[in-house]
C-alpha cells in the first residue's frame, strides 16, 4: 500500500514549486488541506480520469477554491494532467491553470472562487444521486473562514431536510484567515455544536493525519439518514515552521531563502514518513 | 380576455413533458410554488420536485448541482430575488460553471404592484445579460411562452426567463405563433417606425402600431423575447428602413433592451432611438396597467412617443 503521508509531502513540494513559478498562491491553506485531498483522491473517492463521465462517479467540490494549487497537485498525481505542465503554466498569461478551480480542466466538476458556493451545489448533486439511486457520494471541502458566508448554512439546512447521507462535507479548520484568527475575525466555535444543531453527524479529526482522515470518511459513509461533516483540525502552512500558523502566509510568495528551508523541511517530513512506513 | 398567465403555461409544459416520461425535469421552488403556478407539478411529480425554502442562494446552487449530475432543473423564484439575492450563484454556479439550469424569474418587473421596490425587478435584464454565458428571455404571451420552454428543454445551457404575474392578452394564437429560437418574432410589419419590445411590453407596442396604421404611419413590431442573444440582424433589417426606433421594456432605463437596441442601431445604421422604460426611481404604487399608463408604457403612451418624435 502506498505511503500516503509521504505522498502528501511530495505533493506539497509540487505546490511550492507551482507557487514559486506562478509568483504567488494561497500557500497556507494548500498546506493545511492537502492531507484531506490526498486521503480523498488516493483512498476514499471513486474517481479517475477514465471515469470522468461515469454517472455513478463520486463528485468533489473544492469550495475553498483558493487552495487550488493543492488540488492541481493532487489531480496531476491522479493522472488528469502532467504536473510539469501545471508548474509551467500556473497563473501565466492565457493559462487554463488559473488561481481557482475551473471545470474546463479535466477532473474539476465545478468552478469556485467566491466562497460559500460549494455546499448548496453539493446538496444538489447528492439529491440527484438519491433520485437516481446512485452509489455516488459527494464531497465538498470548505475553509473555516468560509463558514461566515450565510449560503453555507442554507446548504447545511437543506442537506438535513433531504437526509443526505451520501454527502460529506469537510471543514479545513486551520483557525486562520487572511486577517488573522477566525475566532477574532468572526468566530466559528463551537463549530461542532453548530453543525450538530443543524442535524449533521459531526466527526472531529486531526486533519493533517491521513490515516485518521481515512477512518473518518469510512465512518461518515456508514452513517445513515443524515449528512456528515468532518471537521479537519489542521495547521495552516503545515510542513514547515517557516509558514506554520502564520496568517501572513495565507497568500504568499516565499523568498529564495524561505523556499530552500521549506523544501528541506518537506523532505525531512517525507523521509520520516517513509521510515515510519 | 385570456386568463392564463405565462407562468401557468410553463408549469403545463413541464407537467406534459414529465408525464411523457422525462424523469430528469426537476422543479425547484423557494417557498414560491404557488406564486410560480407550480403547485400542480409539485403534487403530480413529488419525486421530481425540490423545495429550497426561502433561501434563493441555496435554490440556485442546488439547481446547479442537480444539473451537473445530469438533471434538467427549473428554478422558480420571484425575479426580484432570483436576479439579486442569488445573483452570484447565477453567475458562478450556472453561467461560469456552464450548468444546464433554467432560472425562471416569476412576477417580474412591476408585477407585484403595491408591494414596493423590494419586490420589483427592474434590474434583472441588465444584471443577467451582463453575465457571460447567460441567456435572457422575456416571452410576451402564453403561446410564445410554450414554444420557448419547449425549445429550452432541448438545450443544455443555462438561461434566465422572466415572466409576469398576471395573464396577458394573446398576441399570437395556438395555430399561429411563429417561433424560431433566438430570432425575434415580427409581430407587425411596416416601414416607417420600428418598435423593439419584450415581455409584457410587446402588447402595447402591437396596439400602438395598429393605432398608428390608422393614422397612416406604418410600424414594425419586433417581439424581442430573446434579449440575449439579441437578434441584431432583425433589428438592423428593419431599422434601415425606418426613420424612428422605439425600444420598450418593463425595466430600468439602464442596461436593458433599450441600451442594447441603441448600441446596435448606432453602430451600424444610426437612427433616432427612443428608449421607453421605467424610471430610475422606485415606481409609483399601482397595478401593472396603472403603472404602465402612468409612465407611458401603454398603447396611448407609445403612440404619443411616435407622434412627438416621428417626422
Amino acid at each position: 500500500m502506498e505511503n500516503l503521508t509521504a505522498k502528501s509531502f511530495a505533493l506539497r513540494e509540487d505546490v511550492v514549486n507551482m507557487i514559486m513559478a506562478g509568483k504567488g498562491g494561497h500557500i497556507g491553506g494548500d498546506m493545511s488541506v492537502i492531507d484531506t485531498l490526498t486521503a480523498l483522491y488516493f483512498n476514499v473517492m471513486n474517481v479517475s480520469p477514465e471515469k470522468a463521465d461515469d454517472p455513478d462517479r463520486d463528485m468533489f467540490i473544492m469550495s475553498k477554491g483558493h487552495s487550488v494549487e493543492a488540488l492541481y497537485a493532487v489531480l496531476a498525481a491522479k493522472g488528469y494532467f502532467p504536473i510539469e505542465r501545471v508548474i509551467r503554466e500556473f497563473s501565466q498569461f492565457g493559462s487554463q491553470f488559473i488561481g481557482h478551480p475551473n471545470n474546463k480542466l479535466p477532473g474539476i466538476e465545478m468552478n469556485s472562487g467566491s466562497l460559500g458556493h460549494g455546499l448548496p451545489v453539493a446538496v444538489g448533486m447528492a439529491i440527484a444521486g438519491k433520485m437516481d439511486h446512485s452509489p455516488r457520494r459527494v464531497y465538498v471541502v470548505m475553509g473555516d473562514g468560509e463558514l461566515a458566508e450565510g449560503s453555507v448554512w442554507e446548504g447545511a439546512m437543506s442537506a438535513t431536510q433531504y437526509n443526505l447521507d451520501n454527502l460529506c462535507a469537510v471543514v479545513d479548520r486551520n483557525r486562520l484567515q487572511i486577517s488573522g484568527s477566525t475566532e477574532d475575525v468572526m468566530h466559528q466555535d463551537p463549530l461542532e455544536e453548530r453543525f450538530a444543531s443543524f442535524g449533521w453527524n459531526v466527526i472531529d479529526v486531526n486533519g493533517n493525519d491521513i490515516d485518521a482522515l481515512i477512518h473518518a470518511f469510512a465512518v461518515a459513509k456508514s452513517v445513515k439518514g443524515k449528512p456528515t461533516v468532518v471537521i479537519a483540525n489542521t495547521v495552516k502552512g503545515y510542513g514547515s515552521a517557516v509558514m506554520e500558523n502564520k496568517a501572513a502566509w495565507h497568500h504568499h510568495l516565499p523568498s529564495q531563502e524561505e523556499y530552500e528551508q521549506i523544501m528541506k523541511d518537506l523532505e525531512a517530513h517525507k523521509t520520516a514518513a517513509m521510515e515510519k512506513g | 380576455m385570456n386568463k392564463i398567465a405565462n407562468r401557468k403555461v410553463i408549469c403545463d409544459v413541464l407537467c406534459e413533458k414529465a408525464a411523457a416520461g422525462d424523469k430528469n425535469i426537476i422543479a425547484l421552488c423557494s417557498d414560491s410554488r404557488g406564486s410560480a403556478s407550480m403547485t400542480s407539478f409539485f403534487e403530480k411529480f413529488p419525486e421530481q420536485s425540490v423545495e429550497a425554502g426561502i433561501a434563493e442562494q441555496d435554490l440556485v446552487g442546488m439547481s446547479a448541482g442537480l444539473a451537473k449530475a445530469g438533471k434538467k432543473p427549473f428554478a422558480f423564484s420571484p425575479a426580484s430575488f432570483l436576479s439579486t439575492r442569488s445573483y452570484e450563484q447565477c453567475k458562478v454556479d450556472c453561467a461560469y460553471s456552464d450548468t444546464n439550469v433554467k432560472l425562471v424569474g416569476i412576477s417580474g418587473g412591476v408585477s407585484y404592484g403595491a408591494l414596493g421596490m423590494s419586490h420589483h425587478s427592474a434590474q434583472d435584464i441588465a444584471a443577467m445579460s451582463s453575465i457571460p454565458n447567460m441567456r435572457v428571455y422575456l416571452p410576451s404571451d402564453r403561446h410564445q411562452t410554450r414554444k420557448l420552454i419547449e425549445a429550452l428543454l432541448q438545450d443544455q445551457k443555462c438561461a434566465y426567463i422572466r415572466t409576469g404575474r398576471n395573464p396577458v392578452e394573446d398576441i399570437y394564437s395556438q395555430d399561429s405563433c411563429p417561433f424560431e429560437m433566438d430570432k425575434a418574432t415580427v409581430a407587425r410589419e411596416g416601414e416607417e417606425v420600428l418598435f423593439v419590445a419584450c415581455g409584457e411590453m410587446v402588447l402595447p407596442a402591437v396596439q400602438a402600431s395598429d393605432v398608428l396604421r390608422e393614422k397612416g404611419i406604418k410600424a414594425t413590431v419586433l417581439d424581442m423575447y430573446c434579449v440575449k442573444p439579441l437578434d441584431t440582424e432583425a433589428i438592423l433589417r428593419y431599422a434601415q428602413k425606418a426613420s424612428l426606433v422605439v425600444a420598450v421594456e418593463e425595466h430600468s432605463p439602464f442596461g436593458g433592451l433599450g441600451s442594447m437596441v441603441a448600441q446596435t442601431v448606432s453602430a451600424s445604421c444610426p437612427r433616432k432611438v427612443i428608449c421607453r422604460a421605467l424610471p430610475d426611481a422606485p415606481v409609483i404604487t399601482g397595478t401593472s396597467p396603472e403603472v404602465f399608463k402612468y409612465y407611458g408604457l401603454d398603447c396611448e403612451g407609445l403612440v404619443r412617443t411616435v407622434a412627438e418624435n416621428f417626422n
